[in-house]
């Protein structure tokens, strides 16, 4: 029985860094680029929601919808100063002005909310449920983690392949020259994919901190790293890749600690990483791109 | 003819980048024999050739072999532990401070080297942004390692555990040397401004060297285009690894000389987390990929700038976040490149007027 409550918030947990992932991986598919500011994104909507949920008191539903509306302008806005200025900038340089723009939200969310944690109450009131004679107890949070990821999982695969927005998205990440050619404004689709990245973190974000409700202003930064290794370990630009890599990695990571060591059990995540990416160097779902001499 | 011109100017250039390590190391001494050194500038002395010794090395992997690194960190983890265990441990053995941090100066490289070339084997095979998640994973199991290790000596020997202190079954009057997450204390603090400013030299000389001989035109080469580089017969797993492995070592020995310069010494993420790789590679580009010299002056402003700004206190790092963005964007955007060159061109046009 305990295997299996270990097994599910493994899935619990790693359904959020499902969600951290998808962010990363649309990002990387669309812009190539590696947006080390995520994980604090993650951050900046907790600390939304815990500002509307607990200090203003109001509902828990109005704490998520403005973590979303935060998160979503805020994504938009650094990509419209900070990355499309560097497009056609090496790799490097957007990797570097993406850890500027993590370290200016750490010490901005440091400066406003200071350095101590702050408990995060739960936005899910759902009671626990228990099965099997009470021996398993499976709590509201894990069940609206796991719901939300499939549901996010399901409208995301919807509009990508039904919707024209999605359709250009698809173009954009094969072929940004040939999409500009078709008629597709691909600095518009790079802003909707920020927008849409940034909102799932937020979602992502008030689901972490309800799950461990403790909010600093670097809560984002591990799990932003753990769900880039999501996203790698799925194969990244791939939205399926992204899912699997980061339930695999909640899941590894759960039981990891439950039977070997809390210590090590990053090390093992992280291990079992580097041994996928050398039997498939691309990720699980990864394409195998061909060189060209 | 030609061939004598150019390696005149690159033994030109070289110089004069020693040259500015030596300057730098003169206007400390003046400085401090004028009495205008602060304890918080006295402070900073030996982190900054700290900071040089690893951006000049992790330049190395980035720039002239081109592959991005998340990890270098963790090397420098590994040579500060191996280092300062050896300091510890030999305490009976070698009384001398110094012959006992010349010789863990020795070992950390080794340690590293090794470490470097282990990992190098299976990362190398990768390729771009898995390269780099990869070495950020071998970053963060090493600090992890370290956190859990448990080394103890007694008058058999040494005793090794991954659980507790208890576990290593230690006579009475053994020692506990590494308290896993607790690390080492009490190494003795043996490293000043001038063996950190000779330690730089060293790395310096061992890379530029490097840079310019035959095996550094093979690493730049297999950068540049590596099927190329593979049709002409170069062997690309030999140099790549060659490269990486030498960068590993020197991270080491700056690992070595940070891990002298603090009374006690745990793996942290502050310290030896991906953070601090993070920290080493934006040295790295922001003097410029490729650009030893432009590492070495970029390390020593980034090092110096938050804690000349500590009067500021929270708004330091703030303006640290800004500056950096700020220089990436004036560096780099494509626009903001041509608006320099612009100037320029307006500011030489004016000079060819007057002349005429």
């Amino acid at each position: 029985m305990s295997f299996l409550s270990y097994l599910i918030n493994g899935i619990s947990l790693g359904s959020i860094y499902a969600i951290i992932a998808l962010g990363y991986t649309m990002v990387y598919g669309i812009a190539k680029m590696l947006n080390f500011a995520h994980g604090d994104i993650i951050m900046v909507g907790g600390f939304a929601a815990f500002t509307v949920v607990s200090t203003m008191g109001m509902n828990p539903v109005l704490g998520i919808l403005a973590a979303v509306a935060v998160c979503t302008v805020l994504g938009v806005t650094i990509e419209r100063v900070a990355y499309k200025p560097l497009r056609g900038a090496s790799p490097l340089a957007v990797l570097i002005t993406a850890i500027g723009i993590s370290y200016l939200l750490q010490n901005v969310a440091l400066l406003i909310f200071g350095s101590n944690s702050k408990q995060f109450e739960s936005v899910v009131k759902i009671p626990a449920l228990k099965l099997a004679d009470g021996q398993l107890s499976i709590s509201g949070v894990t069940m609206v983690t796991i719901a939300s990821c499939i549901v996010i999982m399901a409208v995301l695969t919807t509009f990508i392949n039904k919707t024209r927005m999605g359709q250009a998205m698809l173009a954009v990440s094969e072929d940004k020259g040939a999409a500009t050619l078709m008629g597709i404004d691909v600095n518009r689709t790079i802003a909707v994919t920020f927008a849409i990245g940034s909102a799932l973190a937020a979602i992502a974000g008030v689901l972490l901190c309800s799950a461990y409700p403790s909010l600093t202003p670097y809560t984002g930064s591990m799990p932003g790293i753990k769900a880039f290794v999501a996203a790698v370990f799925g194969g990244i630009g791939s939205i399926p890749g992204a899912m699997i890599g980061g339930i695999i990695l909640g899941i590894i990571e759960n039981l990891s600690k439950a039977y070997i060591s809390s210590e090590l059990s990053d090390a093992i995540v992280f291990s079992v990483l580097i041994v996928v990416l050398l039997v498939r160097p691309t990720g699980i779902l990864g394409k195998t791109i061909h060189e060209k001499v | 003819m030609k061939m004598k011109n150019v390696k005149n100017k690159i033994t030109i250039q070289n110089l004069i980048t020693y040259a500015i390590v030596i300057a730098f190391w003169v206007f400390i001494q003046i400085w401090s024999m004028a009495g205008h050194m602060t304890n918080l500038l006295n402070g900073l002395l030996v982190p900054i050739c700290t900071y040089v010794i690893l951006a000049i090395s992790l330049n190395l992997t980035v720039g002239i072999l081109g592959e991005l690194s998340l990890g270098h960190a963790g090397f420098m983890c590994v040579g500060a532990f191996s280092g300062a265990f050896f300091t510890k441990a030999m305490a009976d053995a070698i009384p001398s401070v110094g012959v006992r941090f010349a010789i863990a100066i020795l070992i950390g490289a080794a340690v590293a080297a090794l470490c470097g070339f282990l990992i190098g084997i299976p990362v190398l095979r990768l390729k771009g942004d898995y390269l780099a998640i990869v070495t950020l994973a071998f970053g963060e199991i090493i600090k992890n390692l370290i956190n859990v290790l448990y080394v103890g000596k007694d008058s058999q020997g040494f005793h090794f555990s991954m659980k507790d202190a208890a576990s290593l079954n230690l006579e009475g009057d053994g020692e506990v040397i590494i308290k896993g997450a607790q690390g080492i204390t009490g190494t003795p603090k043996a490293s000043t401004f001038t063996i950190g400013i000779i330690l730089v030299l060293i790395a310096l000389f061992i890379i530029l060297n490097l840079i310019h001989s035959r095996t550094g035109r093979a690493i730049m080469a297999i950068r540049d285009n590596r099927i190329a580089a593979e049709s002409v017969g170069i062997n690309i797993t030999k140099y790549k690894l060659l490269a990486f492995t030498v960068s590993a070592s020197i991270a080491g020995v700056a690992g070595v000389l940070y891990a002298h310069n603090l009374s006690s010494l745990a793996a942290t993420p502050k310290n030896f987390g991906y953070n601090m790789s993070i920290m080493i590679l934006v040295f790295v580009v922001l003097g410029g990929i490729g650009n030893i010299r432009g590492s070495i002056i970029s390390a020593v402003i980034l090092t110096a700038l938050p804690e000349l700004l500590r009067g500021l206190n929270n708004y330091r790092m703030l303006i640290y976040a800004i500056v950096l963005i700020a220089m990436m964007l004036f560096n780099s955007a494509p626009k903001a490149i041509e608006m320099r060159e612009r100037m320029l061109e307006a500011i030489k046009g004016k000079k060819r007027k007057e002349a005429a």
